[in-house]
């Protein structure tokens, strides 16, 4: 693919298209103002299918900050729930993320790449089990994340490991949801390392796990952590399968500082929002918008955060 | 990547470089081997753990209900008593609010992808990719937010066709996530016709098409298979959203194909039943894997469709 549609006919194409500024230069035989009027209508439509898009993004935004503005105070985030509209805040919610997105992290982290590394570095794609792996994470990925619930609900909440409704049992979930996510991402990163560096190490006299972690990994190190930032930002806006694993949304406690917070029942930010916008009562839906603006935050800067890592540190070969 | 491969696989696979291995086995070196396998059979075990979660208690409860009640019968009301499990006023409110999810998604999905792969130039991409991928990023929980206090009122405002919308509706919930779904279709789409080879729209241009008929005639039938696969996995997308629905189409289950009504859809049948306290065992218990196993062979037949389209049009050009 690489060689034919590289940069020279592209570059051919471009000029002609260039060329043909105004659509109509193309066809002059048959109708060309009938034809540019065409095109412009066609243009036109592309235009607003675009344009729909971005005006919805506007719109959703506008209208989180103009509902939320009234809430976006300190108050916010250091009140917990309550029954009372003025008085609900999110400190919980926020702390129950927190804790969700250290699990997450944990526990996809090493998974995630380790997979990612055998899937590039070891697996021989002509072996059945390599090339069901990689078509069982194809297809895991497009599992609706209500489904990865019900799994967290009957083997991690209940059943086999029996966890209750506590933050380690939300956090392996989500993990479990995420998990494709941050194997294609890593093989991305790896794959992006090339073949020269790996074979200098060899010849060298690395073995293949020495030339892995200390050539291919430090070089792919970006590119991984972009992966997972992004991986991450999936995670905290989940909602349906917390719906199923976390229940309870009336947390009036912070899970704590050390590592017995696992243990505890928690609340999340998307949980929290979530009933505050299902409440009949307007004066809930401010604190929603509010959390929503929170939420929308936090997302932008992991976002920005993981595409200004990628534009600072990724080396071009 | 060739060049890679043969340095890193040969010398397991051919037999005058084994000769060449150390004497000495390296155990570390295997078990460190071992340890990246055992994680890359995580997501076969999830995949194990999502079926075997699924099947038991699916055919417990097919032992209680039959199969002839679940999908042929048209009352839905698995926690009432009497209890009826006639599956289809859900299955239909799914399919409801994807059809208006799938027409907002499709026509301005494909629009923009036409737009970004055919018209924009190097530096409006730059500038329209990322704003929709940050579309792709927000949050379900704010598209229902979105829906409910925003779409809602407005459809309900502005309605000029005869009644107007409920307060939970199909309509509302089913544009939003067609929103939602946009960028998916856009990007996908946008993937496979610049995958379309350069000389296929100069030889278009040559014969004196116009921008649009290049565009329309000659890139999108060459790109087809990856567009549809784009359809295809909005679909699938839209059948396993669960937030949006639950907060903005409703709760109750409702046969009907008019949009303006409320629906309750098998997502947020699942979320609205299984997030309250239910007892391990009983039939509503089971009801929730029934459902769970129903959506989950539709988005995995969808996704297979899907998948197979994707790498048949990876192919073409190749």
């Amino acid at each position: 693919m690489s060689g034919r549609s590289g940069r020279g006919p592209r570059r051919a194409q471009a000029a002609a298209l260039a060329a043909g500024e105004t659509t109509a230069a193309f066809s002059h035989g048959s109708g060309s103002s009938r034809e540019a009027l065409k095109g412009r209508i066609f243009l036109a439509a592309l235009i607003l299918s675009v344009a729909i898009g971005l005006v919805m993004l506007v719109a959703l935004i506008v209208k989180a900050f103009v509902d939320g503005l009234p809430r976006l105070n300190l108050d916010l985030v250091t009140s917990f729930p309550s029954s009372f509209p003025e008085r609900a805040g999110i400190e919980s919610a926020i702390w129950g993320t927190a804790w969700l997105m250290a699990g997450v992290s944990a526990t996809v982290l090493p998974i995630g790449i380790g997979a990612a590394i055998y899937l590039e570095e070891y697996a021989r794609k002509d072996r059945w089990y390599n090339r069901l792996i990689e078509a069982n994470i194809q297809n895991l990925a497009a599992v609706p994340s209500i489904v990865y619930g019900i799994l967290g609900l009957a083997f991690i909440v209940r059943g086999p490991l029996g966890l209750g409704d506590v933050v380690l049992a939300g956090s392996l979930t989500l993990a479990l949801l995420v998990l494709p996510t941050v194997i294609l991402a890593s093989r991305e990163a790896i794959r992006a390392v090339p073949a020269s560096i790996r074979e200098a190490a060899l010849a060298l006299g690395a073995t293949r796990w020495q030339m892995i972690r200390r050539q291919v990994l430090p070089a792919a190190t970006p590119g991984l952590a972009t992966g997972m930032i992004l991986a991450l930002s999936r995670a905290i806006g989940e909602t349906a399968p917390l719906l199923l694993v976390g229940g309870v949304t009336f947390i009036t406690f912070n899970p704590g500082f050390d590592l017995s917070a696992l243990d505890s029942p928690f609340t999340a930010l998307p949980l929290t929002i979530f009933n505050y916008v299902a409440r009949p009562q307007d004066e809930f839906r401010v604190v929603a918008a509010a959390a929503i603006i929170v939420l929308l935050v936090l997302l932008l800067t992991m976002n920005s955060f993981a595409i200004w890592l990628r534009n600072r540190y990724q080396r071009k070969w | 990547m060739s060049a890679r491969d043969s340095a890193v696989s040969r010398p397991g696979s051919l037999d005058t470089a084994r000769r060449l291995e150390t004497a000495r086995p390296r155990y570390g070196e295997l078990a460190i081997a071992g340890v990246l396998f055992a994680c890359a059979l995580v997501s076969v075990l999830t995949t194990t753990g999502i079926v075997i979660a699924l099947a038991e208690p699916t055919i417990e409860f097919f032992q209680a209900v039959s199969f002839k009640e679940f999908l042929t019968t048209t009352d839905w009301a698995p926690t009432f008593t009497p209890a009826s499990f006639g599956v289809i006023p859900i299955v239909v409110g799914t399919l409801s609010v994807t059809f208006w999810a799938l027409l907002v998604a499709i026509p301005f999905g494909l629009g923009a992808a036409i737009f970004l792969s055919e018209y924009a130039g190097e530096r409006s991409r730059r500038i329209l990719k990322p704003a929709l991928e940050v579309l792709e990023g927000i949050p379900t929980i704010a598209y229902g937010f979105f829906a409910l206090t925003f779409v809602t009122p407005l459809l309900r405002d502005l309605w000029f066709l005869g009644e107007e919308p409920a307060l939970f509706n199909v309509l509302s919930a089913g544009l939003v996530m067609g929103v939602m779904i946009l960028p998916t279709v856009a990007t996908i789409s946008d993937d496979a016709m610049r995958a379309v080879p350069a000389g296929l729209r100069e030889g278009a241009y040559a014969l004196g098409g116009s921008r649009r008929v290049v565009a329309t005639r000659v890139v999108v039938p060459a790109a087809l298979s990856g567009i549809v696969a784009s359809f295809v996995l909005g679909f699938s997308r839209a059948i396993g959203e669960t937030v949006i629905v639950l907060l903005a189409a409703g709760a109750i289950p409702n046969l009907t194909l008019d949009p303006r009504e409320s629906v309750q859809t098998m997502t947020a049948f699942i979320a609205a039943t299984g997030s309250g306290d239910i007892a391990t065992g009983t039939i509503t218990y089971k009801t929730i894997f029934a459902v769970g196993s129903l959506l989950f062979v539709m988005t995995m037949i969808v996704n297979l469709i899907s998948i197979r389209l994707v790498n048949r049009f990876r192919e073409v050009y190749e």
